[in-house]
């Protein structure tokens, strides 16, 4: 289905030669838990996602976007799943898929690009860090010598940036290259920091075998097979980064949404097929920047706003649940008087996935991944025992 | 190639070096540069044959009342004889035209009022003919202009949703709230990414409040591409609708603007141009783009000093941005964006693109398609958002693939010392000699990171 190069496969011994100070095997991982960070860029609409369906201030915030009791999936009677989001039931129902609402990082001021910042560089300002969290946060697992992480897509996100190398793989379709003139070209880019780092970083990649799947054109739903693929290999990446755009609805949320929940259930489902045995050491993040205005706009859309939601899938969270506070959409309750309280943090989720899970020593957690942070102690009871 | 200064005038404020750039940079890099910057310039022969957006607006308006499936052909029309031509018409200029700074300003402010297509808006196809329109004639003319002309645009206007932005107690807004209560029917989109992007930054010093106040400066802040009702008639250009005009008087940054209609916005984009935070955030955003990814601050505000002192004249503010010493200290600190290093392939070797996918394939490849930047902040200007491990590999392999469809007759020797002459360092002259055939040669040139880098 894919025609796409193989990136060196064995003939990466050679360039790892000429790249005398790089090593391209993954022969220590510290740890054989998988963690998967889905990005969803724009500011999703956590309200439209994890519906309070049976709450009257939701539905007289939103007159004509609210979901009732027959558009949704009930979970606890309270909130529904919105049906699009239907296929990922299952997963609830085997306690594998847990919520937390009200959710976001401390960024507080609504734009998307600062937001995504805040969220990506693990510090509490837009421009506290030019470095990803989760590349610290590898680091400090195994000091980085190891390509733990995979970015899913041509360029590497801000989150995984940083003194870790880190492989990448996209959907495309150029001739390889032959590995005479990349072992040439790694000695020309030996003394260019940048170029030599991107050229490691693109060696000695393992690559996806996904020639039973169903052909698609959706490229989330390639990358998500890719990503299950890559890092269910033993000596493979153990963390993997995967984007979903389009969140920013200011208008006609209810059919660009369904779209999207359809394209995000897919994707997840192919990551718990792909993954096979390793899902039950998997945990799935879901997140965005922030969430969206409580009452809807005028043009049947959601501005930007605060508190928005995590979803966390896989077979080592603790699912079944809607887990942290919920503030409610009383008027009083909403922050500034029109977005979701964000009572819950996505840094308290972020330092509990790689302490509990990814076996992160808590303190390098505290002083290097997520500086300044240490209100915000670690989530407690998002993953199994 | 004469100089170092030579590379920096072709690459940093160029497209790339070609056959006879060097000698049309001659002995004074500098003057060569300044030389191009004059207002007023001529749109390019190659674009003058196409149409206006107004014209494409209102034609799919048109075509829309007919019915749904005439309005999907017009549009899928306009995609390939507007959007793709003119995209084509204008790439083709960029890798020809000896006059590569007016280009440069062009592609830099259309990043900065950037309209995308990403949004999947059928106005989408008209974001070429926007950029001719709005953007283009400003370039060495006044930011205040180029302000009130992008803000003015229904390109922008539509991409940034202010033409479905209704004031809650205008006449529009009270008529909805009877139909289908709503909480509130303004959206505040464009004002904020106005504030945010285009004018005060995101530190500019304004709060929450003044969104929403200048959200409602602006409703009414259309075009006359929609069936409003009565007989109005359909066109594709600016229109104020006063109907969903929030009536009354506004505050923003702690200035009234008493209710005057449409002249409220405009003086609200009058007083943002002025604004001290703007020509911070402009100059910023220059020295990133032509110094280094981390601007130096000495340079940031001298150029901030310029854009105050000349009340904004970008021919002068781009005059100082040339004669800035650290635009010439480090020749290589910049990394072409995807766009740039095409283009660059093509000035290099002297060819053109033969048809349509000779260049959207490489930017669809390379994430960076036409008109499609991921938001409205427009493409990254940082190296380490173009330069992961995936994104090189597949330039290396695009620029491989470019090399070999090369014809036998060009000369590697030539090519390097054409493009990348007085930056080339010897370990790639060395390979690029020791390459076992011509386009391999070639190829190594175009990978090297001093091709790469600008």
């Amino acid at each position: 289905m894919l025609d796409r190069r193989l990136f060196l496969k064995l003939g990466g011994a050679g360039l790892a030669a000429a790249l005398a100070s790089s090593r391209v095997a993954f022969a220590s991982a510290p740890t054989d838990k998988r963690f998967i960070f889905v990005f969803l860029r724009g500011g999703l609409d956590g309200l439209h996602a994890l519906v309070p369906y049976a709450d009257a201030d939701y539905r007289r915030l939103r007159p004509s976007l609210a979901l009732g009791r027959d558009a949704v999936l009930d979970l606890d009677g309270y909130f529904g799943l919105h049906d699009a989001l239907g296929p990922l039931m299952p997963l609830w129902r085997a306690g594998e898929l847990a919520f937390v609402p009200a959710a976001t990082t401390r960024y507080r001021n609504r734009s998307h690009f600062d937001g995504q910042n805040l969220l990506e560089n693990g510090t509490a300002r837009p421009r506290g860090a030019r470095d990803g969290w989760l590349n610290r946060a590898i680091l400090g697992l195994n000091g980085g010598d190891d390509r733990l992480a995979l970015s899913l897509g041509p360029a590497v996100p801000l989150i995984l940036q940083g003194a870790a190398p880190v492989q990448a793989w996209s959907n495309e379709q150029l001739p390889d290259l032959n590995d005479d003139f990349l072992e040439r070209l790694a000695i020309v880019y030996r003394d260019d920091p940048l170029f030599h780092a991107a050229l490691t970083g693109a060696t000695g990649m393992t690559e996806p075998d996904m020639s039973d799947d169903a052909p698609t054109n959706d490229n989330f739903l390639i990358s998500s097979r890719a990503a299950a693929d890559i890092l269910r290999a033993p000596q493979g990446p153990r963390i993997g980064v995967l984007e979903l755009g389009g969140w920013d609805t200011h208008n006609g949320q209810p059919y660009r949404l369904r779209r999207l929940f359809e394209r995000l259930s897919q994707g997840l489902l192919a990551l718990r097929e792909g993954l096979g045995p390793v899902w039950s050491e998997t945990v799935v993040m879901v997140a965005s920047e922030f969430g969206r205005t409580a009452a809807e706009n005028g043009n049947r859309g959601t501005d930007h706003g605060t508190g928005g939601l995590a979803m966390l899938a896989g077979g080592a969270v603790r699912g079944g649940q809607v887990a942290g506070d919920w503030p409610g959409l009383s008027p009083r309750a909403l922050f500034e008087e029109r977005d979701v309280l964000a009572v819950n943090a996505y840094e308290a989720i972020f330092k509990a996935l790689l302490i509990g899970h990814m076996g992160l020593d808590p303190a390098y957690a505290e002083r290097v991944v997520f500086p300044e942070s240490r209100a915000l102690e670690p989530f407690t009871g998002l993953l199994r025992a | 190639m004469r100089s170092l200064d030579t590379f920096t005038a072709l690459n940093r404020f160029g497209l790339g070096a070609g056959p006879g750039d060097d000698a049309r940079v001659g002995d004074d890099p500098r003057g060569w540069l300044l030389d191009q910057i004059r207002p007023g310039q001529a749109l390019p022969p190659g674009l003058r044959r196409f149409r206006s957006a107004a014209e494409i607006r209102a034609e799919i308006a048109r075509a829309g009342r007919e019915s749904n499936e005439a309005r999907t052909r017009t549009v899928r029309r306009a995609m390939n004889r507007d959007f793709r031509q003119e995209v084509m018409a204008r790439l083709r200029y960029e890798i020809r035209t000896p006059e590569v700074l007016p280009e440069r300003m062009v592609r830099f402010w259309a990043n900065h009022f950037t309209a995308s297509l990403s949004r999947g808006s059928r106005d989408g196809v008209t974001i070429p003919a926007y950029e001719r329109e709005a953007i283009r004639p400003h370039v060495f003319g006044r930011f205040r202009d180029m302000l009130h002309a992008a803000a003015r645009n229904p390109t922008l206007l539509t991409y940034l949703d202010n033409v479905s932005s209704v004031g809650p107690d205008s006449p529009a807004g009270q008529n909805r709230q009877r139909n289908r209560p709503t909480a509130t029917t303004l959206n505040e989109n464009f004002a904020r990414e106005l504030l945010e992007l285009h004018t005060l930054g995101v530190d500019g010093g304004y709060t929450q409040d003044d969104i929403i106040e200048a959200a409602k400066i602006f409703t009414g802040w259309g075009h006359g591409g929609y069936r409003r009702g009565g007989d109005e008639p359909i066109h594709g250009n600016f229109q104020f609708v006063r109907r969903q005009h929030q009536p009354g008087p506004k505050t923003v940054l702690g200035r009234v603007y008493e209710e005057a209609g449409e002249e409220e916005g405009l003086r609200l984009l009058d007083d943002l141009a002025r604004h001290p935070s703007t020509a911070r955030h402009i100059a910023t955003k220059l020295v990133r783009h032509f110094v280094a990814d981390i601007p130096p601050p000495d340079a940031v505000a001298r150029i901030e000093q310029v854009f105050r002192d000349t009340e904004g004249d970008l021919a002068e503010v781009t005059r100082a941005l040339v004669l800035l010493d650290a635009a010439w200290a480090d020749p290589l600190a910049k990394v072409k964006t995807p766009h740039e290093f095409v283009v660059a392939c093509f000035r290099a070797t002297g060819s053109l693109p033969e048809n349509q996918p000779d260049y959207f394939q490489p930017m669809r490849l390379l994430a960076m398609m036409p008109h499609s930047a991921p938001s409205p902040a427009g493409w990254s200007d940082r190296a380490a958002d173009w330069l992961g491990p995936e994104a090189l590999m597949i330039r290396l392999e695009w620029a491989r693939g470019f090399a070999a469809r090369q014809p036998g007759t060009l000369i590697p020797a030539e090519i390097l010392d054409r493009s990348i002459g007085a930056a080339a360092r010897e370990v790639t002259t060395t390979w690029v000699e020791r390459a076992p055939s011509g386009d391999a040669a070639l190829a190594m040139i175009l990978a090297s990171p001093e091709f790469q880098r600008r």
